[in-house]
């Protein structure tokens, strides 16, 4: 009963979704305000009759019911209960599901947060909301029905598969989809903004919160989920330029783009067009993700089961959304006029380079990603395009990046003068060379990779230094520390954001270039050196979990005489999934982790045995936080907050109109 | 990354245990250290988008063992490439070449960042230029700077 109100309440809101894209956009066009009244108590029944169908689902899953094609196939009654839930969207049909509710959530927020925002513009942002709801909804119960019934239900299902039953799967794809969807927010307010043919600096802050929350929240979403592959794949990656990870990377790279020139149209009213076609891209690039993870066209690691029909009818959203908006974009792009105008050496113009690098590095992953598929349909060559070409390809842009943002934080806007801009500089240049020869001695020179990206790290890091500083201003250390603390929430969430940035850099760097990898046979009992540690094989046990049983071994690190840790790397085996997995066991620490794996038992006795030191592992997950803690600094800044009261004067002018 | 409930598909893959196995290593280690780099080069094809260092998958094996031999033979890095991708196709190469239609891969980026910077630079360009214009006329920057030099310093 309660899977069909589920049901029902999903069909529901397809309708009322598609009322809310058509009614409040033909009350826009004709002026009429109580046809735009609609779109609010639209998206707020949206939303709630999506969670109930989200809260159906969930119960469905929680109690085992095996009538549910989707139960199943993914859940099992020993399964443990956080899987029980985060299994609601580990498949396809459900993760659409959660998808959907963080739409129509995006949607309901922007009604209740939106009441400054004149009546006109905001119908038409929730038309478009309600448009891009009604289409995924259709995408659901059209061609991934979650609630399908079976005629016959097992006495029990077939499980999760292992590798996801891991509590990553409770946090990564929420936040991942917060993300994902919380572009579209950008998108409609580009595209209610091309219809309107009216762009300003109230647009601008209208728009920054939105993307800066989607942002974080992708940021949150990628940083966990790098933290969860090097841990749960027993061998210590943490990124693989699987087009699965360039489908979130690519809305990544444009959302930051996108956050950097909307504080240009908030702040300078330039570069309006150019950030309305970011606000596009950024949700387009989020849509060719959702391709990608579900029609199957390109062979990825992760992809769910691929079906066509699904993949024809995303691409068919894809096409109209992103293709109507570019349409729209192109037919009125040229009304938005720029007012300020900035010289070539500028905070501007540093933002302008920022843009640039982003977006062209987005272009070459999102080429690298596609470029098997364009070989093959029109040469019929069969190639790979894998992570040594994203690596080169991609590199000299973050390099270029990091070189170049220290400098544009600080220039001043409009118009600036480069040496004298350089100048607070010159102690943050030698310190960063200092790093680059001492990363050079210690490490022996094995790679030039390494200094270089220590040297990049220090800069952005003595850059905020330098940034931070200046804010002060002059005067006693008093006035100067009073003045810091007293600084807007939003320089604050800067600051952290880029030191973040070279934090990640820094872990990045180490991680790769200098992690000691040792692979060997073991007997019980015998130890090995690893690096300044030795590692000890003290025994191996049985174990039995809720549905797996696992093997764990009882190793003992030590450095000299002191015991440094005892891990307990572990072999399972899910008996109903006909599934085994590694459980790498690791010693995190702010210098580095001791990372151990044990494999299968060898002929003539021992167990194959994976240890790793991976330096500065932490840094590079510190640093992906940071970048977020960034974005809530930002978005938790004075002027957002007050902007409500500070625009009713400017809903009044438009009322006025 | 891991997007979604993504890893599924290494349902494909029997046990996710020990890549390179210990007993298929190279005694020399300038030679196992080549070959641990080829290898994570090459793309393990039954698996969905792994390398067969990363990959434990029976193929992963058996061309990491044959890579190995190669190498042991003698043969180059790039002799031992070109004998595995002569087997088993340029699908292999996880490394595309930067032969025919793949120039157009190689060169996109560059190219973008070529003709980005040239808009951003020309568009900026005609904006200043026509502000500077729209400014002060000749006059009232005289007078701006007989002002400005008056200023105690």
């Amino acid at each position: 009963m309660i899977v069909e109100l589920g049901h029902y309440a999903l069909i529901l809101a397809f309708v009322i979704a598609t009322l809310q894209a058509i009614v409040p956009m033909v009350g826009a066009q004709r002026g009429d305000r109580v046809l735009m009244a609609l779109a609010g108590p639209a998206a707020t029944s949206q939303f709630f009759l999506v969670a109930i169908s989200f809260g159906a689902l969930t119960y469905a899953f929680v109690t085992s019911d095996f009538s549910l094609r989707l139960v199943v196939n993914n859940s099992h009654t020993l399964k443990p209960m956080l899987y029980k839930v985060a299994g609601v969207w580990g498949n396809h049909e459900g993760s659409l599901l959660l998808w959907v509710l963080a739409l129509s959530f995006y949607g309901a927020l922007a009604h209740w947060f939106g009441s400054q925002l004149p009546a006109r513009l905001k119908a038409r942002v929730l038309s478009v909301q309600g448009a891009i709801g009604a289409a995924f909804l259709a995408l659901m119960l059209w061609t991934s029905n979650p609630f399908l019934r079976l005629a016959s239900p097992p006495m029990n299902g077939h499980d999760l598969n292992p590798l996801l039953q891991d509590p990553g799967l409770a946090f990564h794809p929420p936040f991942l989809y917060l993300g994902y969807v919380g572009l579209s927010m950008a998108f409609a307010f580009a595209v209610a903004a091309l219809i309107e043919g009216r762009v300003d600096a109230a647009w601008g802050r209208w728009v920054r919160p939105w993307t800066l929350a989607a942002w974080l929240f992708l940021t949150i979403g990628i940083t966990m989920g790098s933290l969860w592959a090097y841990y749960e794949l027993g061998w210590g990656g943490f990124w693989f330029w699987d087009p699965v990870e360039n489908a979130s990377f690519m809305p990544w790279l444009i959302a930051t783009a996108l956050l950097h020139s909307a504080i240009v149209v908030e702040k300078r009213e330039s570069l309006k067009a150019w950030t309305i076609l970011l606000a596009i891209l950024a949700f387009g690039f989020s849509l060719v993700g959702t391709f990608i993870v579900r029609s199957g066209v390109i062979t990825s690691v992760h992809a769910f089961a691929s079906d066509p029909t699904r993949g024809m009818f995303v691409l068919a959203i894809l096409a109209v959304f992103v293709g109507g908006a570019l349409t729209l974009f192109a037919l009125r792009a040229g009304a938005l006029e720029a007012k300020g105008v900035f010289s070539m050496v500028s905070r501007e113009t540093g933002l302008v380079v920022n843009n640039l690098l982003l977006t062209v590095s987005c272009f070459v992953v999102f080429i690298g990603t596609i470029w098997p598929l364009v070989a093959e349909i029109l040469w019929n060559r069969a190639l790979s395009v894998g992570a040594p070409f994203f690596n080169a390809a991609f590199m000299p842009f973050a390099i270029g990046l990091a070189i170049v943002l220290p400098i544009g934080a600080v220039l001043p806007w409009k118009r600036a003068e480069l040496g004298r801009a350089m100048k607070p500089f010159a102690g943050a240049l030698a310190l960063t060379g200092a790093a680059a020869l001492l990363a050079y001695a210690v490490t022996g020179g094995v790679s030039t990779l390494g200094p270089l990206g220590v040297a990049l790290a220090v800069w952005l890091v003595a850059g905020v230094g330098v940034d931070l500083l200046q804010k002060c201003g002059r005067g006693s250390v008093g006035a100067r520390l009073g003045r810091l603390t007293r600084l807007p929430r939003a320089d604050w969430g800067r600051a952290m954001a880029h030191a973040g940035f070279g934090v990640a850099i820094f872990g990045i760097v180490s991680l790769t270039t200098w992690a000691v990898e040792d692979i060997r046979v073991v007997q019980v009992g015998e130890s090995f050196d690893l690096g300044p540690y030795q590692v000890q094989l003290v025994g191996m046990s049985e174990q039995k979990g809720p549905n797996y049983t696992a093997e764990v071994a009882e190793m003992r690190v030590t450095k000299g005489e002191a015991e440094v840790a005892v891990l307990h790397p572990a072999k399972r085996t899910y008996p109903i999934a006909g599934m085994a997995t590694t459980e790498a066991a690791i010693r995190p620490g702010i210098f580095g982790d001791i990372y151990l794996v044990v494999g299968d038992p060898q002929e003539g006795g021992g167990y194959a045995v994976r240890s790793y030191l991976k330096p500065f592992a932490l840094w590079l997950w510190l640093g992906g936080l940071m970048m977020a803690l960034g974005g809530m600094l930002s978005l938790s800044d004075r002027r957002y907050r007050i902007a409500a009261g500070a625009q009713r004067t400017s809903t009044v002018a438009v009322a006025a109109e | 990354m891991k997007p979604l409930a993504a890893i599924l598909a290494f349902a494909l893959l029997a046990t996710p245990a020990l890549a390179v196995r210990p007993n298929e290593m190279l005694a020399d280690p300038a030679l196992e250290s080549r070959a641990r780099a080829l290898s994570q080069s090459l793309r393990c094809l039954v698996c969905r988008n792994e390398n067969i260092d990363d990959s434990d998958a029976d193929l992963a094996h058996d061309l990491r063992v044959l890579l190995r031999d190669r190498l042991t033979a003698g043969d180059t890095d790039d002799q031992a490439l070109a004998y595995i991708v002569a087997r088993y196709g340029e699908f292999v190469l996880l490394n595309p070449t930067t032969q025919g239609t793949n120039l157009i891969l190689w060169g996109a980026g560059p190219a973008a960042l070529l003709a980005g910077a040239w808009l951003a630079l020309s568009v900026t360009r005609r904006r200043a230029r026509s502000a500077e214009m729209a400014e002060l006329s000749a006059e009232d920057q005289a007078r701006v700077k007989a002002l400005l030099d008056d200023l105690p310093s």
